[in-house]
């Protein structure tokens, strides 16, 4: 059955407090899930009071002040800090989003931080995304041809051809999308999901690309493609504003039309 | 555990089924058939309160009126047996107890629908 009972282990006991030094006006109370499976502990949310005044704008940036200046137990992922590489995504405030280009201000009362739903935890909210990189790889994420690549120039693609590929090619592969889906909750071990299914659109639709009935035959399953009933949560979610929910709709407009 | 397995071997899996987009399709022409046969239904069946017996009986008498009730019926419980289908796909993940919901959601609704049918032709060609 669906997962509708939590296992023992995660629910979620009520963690520390890390006040703000003395003197601070200006307090933003962060409540980050906090969960060391190596501890045998379950899971807790540990409150941290952020000194506003001296914080940047983003959650990342309390996030950093918080293992800089507070708790440098705290576990997540960041590097680029400007919502191109994908690392820091998270659950902030209820939705999938990237911590880096979520403002602070933006958000009303307490800041609530989880990690991406529904994904095995490696540390608070570092989640294991290993699953979810696999279902990219079986997309076959790159330029399929039995014609020879010319010899003395590149692959050529017309402008309104190229001009499919926006809204496809700028995905960096976060996760929030797909950790949002309910069908990738209860099925994600055969639902390919939206991230996955939105790459595949994108070299089923690339003129240069020879492998199109090869990559609908894979997709052609109850699973793996059907598991999305459209309800478009990975839509909201996208922090680079894509549409998955679209993408996945035009691989079943194409594979109807390859039928009728 | 599958703990020595690669994770794109667990996701490759069995590989693609190739089918699905049959279940899909007919998910929506049935639908759309239904837009048409379920208004006339309910209009039709509003306006028959009040009437006895046998004034049902002639209107089930009409060759139009049992043909679009018995497509009805075949829309419905076709309809009907696609979409519980795909909510326990949904929300039933041991494969044992994921089949013998299928099964058993396929035999009722073609029991329901099959009982539906001789019903409403016996009562038109007059029992």
């Amino acid at each position: 059955m669906a997962e509708f009972r939590l296992p023992a282990n995660s629910i979620v006991k009520p963690g520390k407090t890390h006040q703000a030094k003395a003197g601070a006006n200006n307090i933003k109370k962060f409540r980050v899930y906090r969960y060391d499976p190596d501890s045998g502990e379950n899971p807790s949310v540990d409150t941290y009071e952020v000194d506003m005044d001296t914080c940047g704008p983003m959650v990342l940036d309390a996030l950093l002040k918080i293992k800089d200046e507070m708790d440098s137990t705290l576990s997540f992922r960041r590097s680029c800090r400007e919502g191109i590489c994908g690392s820091c995504a998270m659950n902030i405030d209820g939705s999938n989003t990237l911590a880096c280009t979520r403002a602070i201000d933006d958000i009303d009362g307490d800041v609530n931080v989880y990690p991406l739903p529904h994904q095995p935890i490696i540390k608070d909210l570092v989640s294991d995304l290993s699953n979810f990189y696999a279902q990219y790889s079986s997309v076959e994420p790159w330029m399929k041809t039995d014609t020879a690549t010319p010899p003395d120039q590149e692959r050529l693609q017309s402008v309104e051809d190229r001009k499919k590929l926006d809204g496809l090619y700028e995905c960096i592969l976060c996760a929030c999308c797909s950790t949002s889906c309910p069908s990738y909750w209860w099925n994600g071990d055969r639902y390919l999901g939206p991230a996955a299914l939105l790459n595949a659109y994108r070299w089923i639709i690339d003129s240069r690309d020879e492998a199109t009935g090869e990559r609908l035959d894979q997709l052609e399953d109850p699973f793996k493609l059907y598991r999305c009933h459209t309800i478009m949560n990975c839509t909201s979610a996208c922090p680079k504003g894509l549409n998955p929910a679209q993408a996945i709709g035009e691989i079943k407009k194409l594979m109807v039309e390859r039928r009728v | 555990m599958n703990g020595l397995r690669t994770p794109l071997s667990l996701v490759k899996g069995l590989g693609a089924a190739k089918t699905g987009t049959g279940h899909w399709w007919m998910q929506r022409v049935t639908a759309l058939a239904l837009i048409p046969l379920a208004l006339w239904f309910c209009f039709s069946v509003a306006a028959l309160p009040g009437s006895d017996y046998a004034t049902v009986k002639a209107w089930l008498g009409s060759p139009f009126v049992v043909t679009v009730l018995i497509l009805t019926v075949i829309a419905t419980f076709y309809h009907a047996q696609l979409g519980l289908q795909v909510v326990i796909e949904d929300y039933i993940s041991g494969h044992g107890m994921r089949l013998a919901a299928i099964l058993l959601v396929n035999f009722l609704c073609m029991i329901f629908a099959t009982v539906a049918i001789v019903s409403l032709l016996k009562i038109s060609l007059g029992a």
